[in-house]
């Protein structure tokens, strides 16, 4: 087997299967692609077989396709019926005869619980990423890593249960605290009711999405050239010069890629919030008080009572969930890629 | 950087590492904080325990900060600021995770017996005791298992069109939507089968149609796993079997897809692992049932994310429908843990090839 190896020309380390294109066995340039298949395609089996599996990556576009069309051509039904203003209206009766509905207050709501949930995970979770490949003992770092896998597996239900049950009940005493504190800002007025506000959330969200952004952060933080980091060792920096000046500049582009991901995921995160936020259909300054909804959480609340045009509605609001986090993670996506190519030169 | 430590005990002899604090000074710092806080909290009259902790947490900052400041120097004395606000992180993100872990565990034992795994719904008020989950587990082992069987072909074989075969703008293309298609919320994923399959189709709510809605979510993950696993195996292999003249589909199949079963399997219980937990698109499709139906083609189903949804909303504030959502939520953290166990088992066992 191995003699057979030493006539193929220039066989391929399984380390350099990283690039995007992967590599098959004789190097061809692109345009050959035509040549190969014919050459593939003379005896049957390969033709049925790379049908097939071609076929599979069509198929995937064509679901891609059909989720746009499909739910473009039903919200185009939905938007035409509309009597208010699609993208402004302040409320959601989709079952009345002269349906008005808006958007306005779900995106406000998805935005603000959003911005929350970032501005609270992303430092924690760049922390617990440095503490687990930079301060911990390495059997500890190991075990967490191991322990916060398993907990990007825990159902979004399970959180959103805990969420109502066990995390509302405590939320009362920060919000007593800022009301007290900062209630004269108006964004934490609070009128006593029972803290199922955005904020509550947000800071629900926020949980969630941590072990998402940890996992890829520390897989980054780990790729840092260890040459980097005991270069600065070397000069006498401090472990904490260490990583601002080697660990978290190599591992910038990866933290934010990780951040949009736990956005995504945020902006499109259902049952948590469903069971949590208490729903009212307006927009509030204060983020202590009812107010507010988002995208997906709308959906799955209103879905049970909703008509045909409720549900035509519903989907016009899910098609704009559609597009919005199909930006961020193709924007991710492409700053990943942007990041493997830079990487991929330095080391 | 330019300016040389500054000892505190300034008459110190010249040392290649300026003066340390002793290994024990972060502890003491730190129990010196909690006892300022407490102080502090028994003068103003506060007695809530977060209160009190973050202020001790500030205070042993602050804390660390001087008096590293006064001994160590100000670089040092960020690094110990770093190193304390690294660990708070930790903290901060133990105890919510840990508190989701012990409350479901703690509360969901209540219920937790064979009758409960081994009952329905069938006539029992939300508000009454009893009752159970088997219907919720049928319908979620029939709902997972169907969208498995779509989504696997589909997935494995695209991941061989794209490591094997897979060059020029197609490959790019399907590997960006495949990128993208893993961030696609559940619930988005459920408005499409509801809008192609239900309303245009007319087919009716039924665990098949959740099913589809599963499988989308499904492939992305299996696509992407597989992919990793099949770069993994070496090109040795491959034109070892070239070289015998064996053609290319039976090369991937006897020889490629074999080698990397073990990582493949991984991946695959992974992704089942993930959507056995999807409620969104189970509640816009499947619509959800208190009785037992074994069929997934026809009529509503239950399954056990939205039987644990279901019973928090429809509780009224009752008890007996909380306990049992939370009997049920052990039991779907139980499978999907152990899922995760199984796969990542699989992995380690199957690594060393």
């Amino acid at each position: 087997m191995d003699t057979t190896t030493q006539n193929t020309e220039q066989p391929e380390q399984p380390g350099d299967a990283e690039q995007p294109p992967p590599t098959t066995p004789a190097p061809a340039p692109a345009t050959a692609e035509e040549k190969r298949a014919s050459r593939g395609a003379t005896r049957p089996g390969d033709r049925v077989f790379l049908g097939l599996s071609r076929g599979s990556g069509i198929f995937l576009l064509v679901i891609m396709a059909a989720i746009a069309a499909f739910l473009a051509y039903r919200a185009s039904i939905a938007i035409s019926k509309d009597h208010g203003n699609f993208l402004t209206t302040l409320e959601w009766n989709t079952n009345v005869d002269p349906p008005v509905f808006g958007i306005a207050v779900l995106a406000f709501g998805t935005v603000v619980s959003s911005i929350i949930a970032m501005a609270l995970a992303v430092p924690v979770a760049v922390g617990i990423a440095l503490f687990i490949t930079h301060y911990s003992p390495r059997k500890l770092g190991g075990t967490l890593a191991y322990v916060i896998d398993l907990l990007a597996a825990v159902p979004s239900i399970v959180y959103g249960l805990w969420g109502a049950l066990v995390l509302v009940p405590h939320m009362e005493g920060l919000f007593g605290w800022l009301d007290k504190y900062f209630g004269w800002t108006g964004i934490f007025e609070w009128q006593q009711g029972a803290p199922r506000s955005l904020l509550t959330v947000g800071i629900l969200l926020a949980i969630m999405i941590l072990p998402v952004i940890t996992n890829v952060s520390r897989e980054v933080f780990r790729q840092v050239p260890r040459m980097h980091e005991e270069a600065a060792l070397a000069l006498g920096a401090t472990r904490w010069e260490v990583i601002r000046m080697s660990v978290l500049p190599f591992g910038r582009s990866g933290v934010i890629s990780a951040s949009m991901l736990g956005l995504g995921r945020a902006l499109g995160e259902t049952m948590a919030v469903a069971t949590v936020l208490s729903p009212t259909f307006k927009i509030n300054a204060s983020l202590l008080d009812p107010g507010g909804g988002t995208f997906a959480q709308n959906i799955a609340s209103k879905f049970g009572e909703a008509t045909d045009t409720g549900r035509d509605a519903l989907i016009a609001s899910g098609l704009v969930l559609f597009v919005i986090t199909l930006l961020v993670n193709g924007a991710a996506r492409m700053i990943i890629a942007r990041r493997k190519e830079y990487s991929g030169a330095n080391a | 950087m330019s300016t040389a430590p500054v000892t505190a005990t300034g008459a110190a002899p010249r040392t290649l590492r300026g003066a340390r604090l002793p290994k024990w000074s972060p502890w003491a710092i730190a129990a010196g904080a909690v006892v300022v806080a407490v102080v502090l909290g028994l003068v103003a009259d506060m007695d809530n325990p977060a209160q009190l902790g973050l202020i001790a947490a500030i205070l042993f900052v602050l804390g660390t900060y001087g008096i590293a400041t006064r001994v160590e120097g100000r670089r040092q004395a960020k690094d110990r600021v770093a190193t304390s606000l690294v660990w708070v992180c930790f903290l901060l993100a133990v105890f919510p995770l840990a508190s989701l872990l012990w409350e479901t565990v703690r509360q969901g034992v209540k219920d937790l017996d064979f009758y409960f795994l081994s009952h329905s719904m069938g006539v029992v008020a939300d508000t009454e005791t009893g009752g159970g989950i088997y219907h919720a587990i049928l319908g979620t082992l029939e709902q997972v298992g169907l969208a498995t069987v779509v989504a696997v072909p589909v997935g494995v074989l695209t991941a061989v069109y794209l490591v094997e075969y897979g060059r020029g703008k197609l490959a790019q293309a399907v590997t960006f939507f495949v990128d993208v298609m893993t961030g696609i919320p559940s619930i988005v994923a459920g408005l499409f089968v509801l809008s192609f399959w239900i309303l245009i189709l007319d087919m009716g709510y039924s665990g098949f149609a959740g099913s589809l809605a599963l499988a989308i979510l499904m492939m992305p993950i299996v696509v992407r796993s597989t992919e990793e696993m099949l770069k993994l195996v070496p090109n040795e292999l491959r034109e070892a079997s070239l070289a015998l003249g064996v053609p290319k589909w039976r090369t991937i199949l006897k020889v490629v897809l074999p080698t990397s079963i073990g990582g493949i399997t991984t991946g695959i219980m992974l992704a089942v692992a993930r959507i056995t937990g999807e409620t969104a698109p189970v509640l816009l499709l499947v619509w959800g049932t208190n009785f037992i139906n074994t069929n997934p083609f026809k009529d509503p189903q239950a399954s056990l994310p939205l039987y644990i949804y279901q019973q928090y909303a429809n509780s009224a504030g009752y008890g007996a429908a909380y306990d049992r959502a939370w009997a049920a939520a052990l039991t779907l953290i139980a499978i999907v843990m152990i899922l995760n166990l199984v796969a990542r088992g699989i992995a380690r066992w199957k690594s060393p090839r």
